[in-house]
C-alpha cells in the first residue's frame, strides 16, 4: 500500500508509487521533487539499523488479533514466562500496545522506570532471563494517556526495536494492540530487514463475530503480504 | 424522510444529544451497550441513532440484524439504514460503506482519518432525540477524527465502559484523561461483564473481578451509572441480532440496562 502523507495533495499517488512525484496530482506539491528523484521511495535506513541490532535476537514472534479484549496481552505475559521457565532461555518481551499497555500490569512492573545507557534504553527485568519493554514505562502516572496519531506511535515502535539494549535473546515476543493498523504495518516493516518468524493469533470462541470481523485472519494475512 | 431544515450537508441541528461510547480497552463491550443503550431509549419512546466508526470491529449492523444494506445518499447525505419499521432506530456504520464484505482493513493513521471525518460530517440524521457514537478502543487518529468532526456541532460528553478488573479500569483512567484533555465531559462510567450469574444454581460468581467500575468512579470525581451483568442471554441475543430487552424483559440484566439509560437521559436532560 503507498503511503500518502497526511497533508499530501487530493489524488496522492502515494509516496512509494511509481508515480510518485509524476502524476497530475503531484504539480505544486512542495515534496514534488523528493517523490520524482525516488528517494521518498527508498526503504527507511531504521530498517537495516534494526536488522542489525537484531542479530542478537534468535526469534520474533508477534501476537495478534482483530478483536480487542480477547487475552492478547495476557497470552503474551503468560507465553513469555514459561519460555522463561528454563533458565537457560532468554526472553524479551515488547509492548507495543501504544495507548494501552497492558504488560507492565500484568507483569507485576507498574512504576518501573526505563533507563538509558551508552548502549541504549536498558529494558526492565522481571527475572534475570526475562526483559520487558513498554510505553508504560515511560509514563510518569497511570492517569496520562497517550493521545498520538499514526506517525508517532511509528516513531516509538521504530525506536522500541533500534534503541532498546535487549542483548542476547532466544525469543522475542511482540504484544500488539487490537486491530490492523498503524502499529502492525509498523512492526512488520521495521522487522523485514530482521525477519519475523510468524505469529500467534488469538481468538475466542464466538465463531460469528470473529469470521465476520473485518480485521480478521484475512487482514492479519494481508499484513504480511504488502 | 424528514425535511433536512439545514442547508449543510449531514447538519446534526435536528439532534437534540450526541453522546460518545467509548473506552481505553478493547472487548469491555462498547458496542453491545451502545446497542443496549439505544434498543433502552427506544423502547421507552426516544427517537435514537447510532454512529459506528470502528473500522476494525463494526459489529453493531450485526447485534441489530441489519447484516449490510445498501446505502444511499440524498442531498443531505448518507441516508441512515433504520433497524425498525417505525424507523425510530437509525443506524450508520462504517461497514456499510466499505465495498467488499471481505476487504483487508489495513490502513494507517491518515486513511482512517480521511475516512471517519466524511463518514461523521455526511450522515442525514433527520430529527433524533439521541446520537450514540460507538467508538474503537484506545485514543488515537480514529477518536481524535471523530471529536474535530462533531466539535462543529455538540457533543453533550462521553460514557466510559470498563470491565471490573484492573487490567481495564487502567486503560479506562488513561481514556478519562483523554475527556479531560480534549474537553469531553464524562456523563458517567458503565462496568460491563460486572458477574456471571450461574442459570443452574443462581450463584454469582466475579469472573472478571468485582468493583472496579465504582472504584474508578470515586477515584477519578465521575458518576457509576451502573453495572450490568455477565449474561449468555444477552450473548446470545447479540450473536443472533435479537432485541434483547424485548425477549427477555424480567431478567435482572433488562432492569441494569433500564436504569442505566433512565440514568443517562436525566443527566441529559437537565
Amino acid at each position: 500500500m503507498a503511503d500518502v502523507p497526511s497533508d499530501a495533495p487530493e489524488h496522492c499517488p502515494g509516496t512509494s508509487s511509481d508515480q510518485a512525484g509524476k502524476s497530475s496530482a503531484c504539480q505544486g506539491c512542495p515534496n514534488q521533487n523528493i517523490c520524482a528523484s525516488g528517494a521518498a521511495k527508498a526503504p527507511d535506513p531504521a530498517i537495516e539499523e534494526i536488522r542489525q541490532k537484531m542479530t542478537s535476537v534468535k526469534h520474533k514472534i508477534l501476537v495478534l488479533s482483530g478483536k480487542g479484549g480477547v487475552g492478547k496481552s495476557t497470552f503474551s505475559a503468560h507465553l513469555s514466562h514459561a519460555l522463561a521457565s528454563d533458565d537457560s532461555t532468554e526472553v524479551a518481551l515488547l509492548d507495543v500496545d501504544i495507548c494501552g499497555p497492558s504488560i507492565p500490569k500484568m507483569m507485576g512492573l507498574e512504576g518501573e522506570q526505563v533507563h538509558q545507557s551508552g548502549s541504549g534504553w536498558s529494558p526492565v527485568y522481571v527475572e534475570d532471563n526475562l526483559a520487558v519493554m513498554s510505553i508504560g514505562f515511560l509514563l510518569s502516572s497511570p492517569d496520562d494517556a497517550v493521545i498520538w496519531r499514526g506517525p508517532k506511535k511509528n516513531g516509538m515502535i521504530k525506536q522500541f526495536l533500534r534503541d532498546v539494549d535487549w542483548g542476547e535473546v532466544d525469543y522475542l515476543i511482540v504484544d500488539t494492540p487490537p486491530g490492523t493498523s498503524d502499529e502492525h504495518l509498523s512492526i512488520v516493516q521495521y522487522l523485514s530487514g530482521a525477519g519475523i518468524d510468524g505469529a500467534v493469533i488469538i481468538t475466542t470462541p464466538q465463531v460469528k463475530t470473529q469470521n465476520t470481523h473485518p480485521c480478521s485472519i484475512k487482514s492479519i494475512f494481508h499484513i504480511f503480504v504488502t | 424522510m424528514t425535511n433536512m431544515d439545514s442547508s449543510e450537508p449531514g447538519s446534526l441541528d435536528q439532534v437534540k444529544h450526541v453522546v460518545l461510547v467509548l473506552s481505553g480497552k478493547g472487548g469491555v463491550g462498547k458496542s453491545t451497550i451502545t446497542t443496549e443503550l439505544a434498543l433502552a431509549l427506544r423502547h421507552s419512546g426516544h427517537k435514537v441513532g447510532i454512529l459506528d466508526v470502528d473500522l476494525c470491529g463494526p459489529s453493531i449492523p450485526r447485534m441489530l440484524s441489519v447484516g449490510k444494506p445498501e446505502v444511499h445518499q440524498c442531498d443531505a447525505g448518507w441516508v441512515p439504514v433504520y433497524a425498525d419499521p417505525q424507523q425510530q432506530l437509525a443506524l450508520m456504520s462504517i461497514g456499510f460503506l466499505m465495498e467488499d464484505p471481505d476487504e483487508a482493513v489495513v490502513w494507517r493513521g491518515p486513511k482512517k482519518t480521511a475516512l471517519i471525518g466524511q463518514f461523521v460530517s455526511d450522515v442525514a440524521w433527520g430529527e433524533l432525540d439521541v446520537l450514540l457514537v460507538d467508538t474503537p478502543p484506545g485514543t488515537s487518529d480514529e477518536h481524535l477524527a471523530v471529536l474535530e468532526n462533531l466539535r462543529k456541532h455538540k457533543v453533550d460528553g462521553a460514557v466510559l465502559v470498563t470491565t471490573p478488573q484492573a487490567v481495564s479500569t487502567g486503560d479506562v483512567r488513561r481514556e478519562i484523561t483523554f475527556c479531560k484533555k480534549t474537553d469531553v465531559k464524562i456523563l458517567g462510567i458503565v462496568e460491563n461483564m460486572s458477574g456471571f450469574v450461574c442459570p443452574h444454581c443462581s450463584e454469582c460468581s466475579n469472573i472478571f473481578s468485582k468493583g472496579g467500575g465504582e472504584e474508578l468512579a470515586k477515584l477519578t470525581g465521575s458518576v457509576f451509572l451502573g453495572s450490568v451483568p455477565l449474561d449468555p442471554l444477552l450473548t446470545a441475543s447479540l450473536e443472533e441480532g435479537r432485541d434483547f430487552l424485548q425477549a427477555f424483559p424480567q431478567s435482572s440484566t433488562y432492569t441494569a440496562i433500564s436504569d442505566i439509560a433512565k440514568t443517562l437521559l436525566s443527566s441529559l436532560e437537565s
